[in-house]
């Protein structure tokens, strides 16, 4: 059964509640107490919102041992829905033979589903806490390797978090 | 040599309003962004006091739109009216006693008319004019509205405010405004002030509420009413015309809590300023600055009201209006005229 709320009808209300003016008064007593209360607003250019490590951010990749995780696999760019990823592969002496040559992320394009780091089997691509994206041209918004890489210690709060919860 | 400073009250009384206008729109901002626990305007000018000055400047370098099917003369008329009776309305409330400059006694008064209240009356009756021809000649159905029920509106609550301010001039025995501010400035039983809200606290109310629908003012902001009529009767200006409907409705505000401060709480009446035995240029100024307070009580009231109530719905304003209030204000004559014919008897 839903719940109702009780229906204040006029002929319920007292005599006091009637006159208008006393309600009015407490009213304003209410409103007047607010204006003395915290504010909830964050002053944004000066103060900056410090997201949780569930935040999806801008996607990154993991750089470990100053070498990028990716072995250019390409799941991430086949599973992006809106085709923001575009990897391309090469070989390389060490031990994951493959890399990514280029490795692009259109930051127009991209809708932040974090898609591309559910799919990654090497955990290679995460979405960082960054949300600070504003270009003034679409080529600045490609994001190319020597903007997306980002080391792994300061990305641990995300890895720590994709551990636990996935 | 008098008309020299008639013309200067009046320029300095317009640079005084206009100025007021900016500081208020900001008030307004701000208070109702602290009542909800906001931050409001903070970026232009110390406290974002110049965030009312950059929206001046952006309103003026709006283009003008006027719709096809308008009435272009009166559409541009409409504007003009509302600005104008919203700041000559000011012109009879006196903002001061009399003051000593130069060795010439100035009335702190612009015009010193003897049917000063008649002349207020007449005029926020004409301000009806500029609200419903801009609606009319807007040929848009949401003006239309607008104005139709802020004709209405202004109508109705005309009535419950001219009978209070009835039941004021039956005990001050005067149309003249300085003269029922002088009355004011007197003490009931040597200490306590006979202001008019405490002679007539009912008329006091009356006009009050009266008041906040004159200056279209929630709750009874029905001729605007943005959610249902998207800004009511200036929904077709734009640009400059626009601000001045926005000016006058602000201006109008402040003519409105400057004449509640005039008429019931003691106008420029400074309480036991006299006994602290200042020279009289001092208590001049003093008494102006009482004034000035006062309107801004009254202004920040209006604020608060304003997000403490919910707009009323038609119907009910005009219950309010004929059932409520006309009956109160006229059972209030009746009660002042029998304790005005009582009280020499006893």
């Amino acid at each position: 059964m839903m719940q109702h709320s009780k229906i204040v009808r006029k002929k319920d209300l007292t005599f006091w509640q009637q006159l208008y003016i006393p309600e009015i008064l407490r009213g304003m007593r209410l409103t007047i107490s607010h204006i003395f209360q915290p504010k909830v607003t964050t002053h944004y250019p000066e103060e900056k919102f410090n997201p949780p490590p569930s935040f999806r951010g801008r996607p990154v990749l993991v750089e470990e041992n100053g070498v990028e995780r990716c072995v250019a696999c390409g799941l991430c760019s086949r599973v992006c829905p809106s085709l923001a990823i575009e990897v391309q592969a090469a070989e390389t002496e060490l031990e994951k033979e493959r890399y990514p040559v280029k490795f692009e992320i259109n930051m127009v394009r991209c809708i932040f589903c974090g898609f591309c780091e559910e799919v990654c089997p090497e955990e290679a691509i995460v979405m960082s806490q960054e949300y600070e994206l504003a270009f003034t041209s679409q080529e600045e918004a490609i994001f190319g390797k020597d903007k997306l890489l980002i080391s792994a210690e300061k990305l641990h709060d995300r890895l720590e978090f994709l551990r636990k919860y996935r | 040599m008098d008309i020299w400073i008639a013309a200067i009250k009046i320029a300095l009384f317009i640079l005084t309003v206009l100025n007021v206008v900016v500081v208020l729109v900001w008030m307004e901002r701000r208070v109702s962004a602290f009542i909800q626990d906001r931050v409001g305007p903070n970026r232009v000018g110390p406290y974002g006091l110049l965030q009312s000055i950059a929206d001046v400047v952006k309103l003026l370098m709006k283009e003008d739109i006027v719709p096809k099917n308008a009435t272009k003369p009166i559409h541009d008329l409409a504007p003009i009216i509302s600005i104008g009776v919203a700041l000559s309305t000011f012109a009879v409330v006196p903002f001061g006693d009399t003051i000593e400059i130069f060795g010439r006694e100035i009335k702190l008064i612009i015009a010193d008319v003897n049917v000063g209240i008649l002349y207020l009356l007449a005029m926020t009756s004409l301000g009806v004019y500029g609200i419903t021809l801009a609606g009319w000649s807007s040929n848009n159905k949401y003006s239309l509205l607008g104005s139709l029920r802020s004709a209405a509106q202004l109508i109705s609550y005309e009535l419950s405010m001219g009978l209070a301010i009835i039941s004021v001039i039956m005990i001050s025995g005067t149309l003249r405004l300085d003269q029922i501010v002088l009355q004011q400035a007197t003490y009931i039983g040597g200490w306590l002030p006979a202001w008019n809200a405490l002679l007539q606290p009912v008329a006091f109310l009356i006009f009050t509420v009266a008041a906040f629908a004159e200056t279209n003012r929630l709750p009874f902001d029905l001729p605007e009413a943005e959610p249902e009529l998207v800004g009511g009767y200036h929904t077709e200006y734009t640009g400059l015309k626009f601000g001045l409907f926005f000016l006058a409705e602000y201006a109008n505000m402040i003519t409105a809590s400057a004449i509640i401060t005039t008429l019931f709480l003691g106008g420029w009446h400074f309480p036991y300023l006299e006994y602290l035995g200042l020279s009289a240029f001092w208590t001049s100024l003093l008494q102006v600055g009482a004034f000035a307070m006062k309107v801004s009580f009254v202004l920040l009231f209006f604020i608060v009201i304003r997000w403490t109530l919910p707009r009323f719905r038609y119907d009910q304003l005009m219950d309010l209006g004929w059932k409520v209030l006309l009956p109160i204000a006229l059972v209030n004559i009746v009660a002042t005229g029998i304790v005005l014919v009582v009280i020499p008897y006893l």
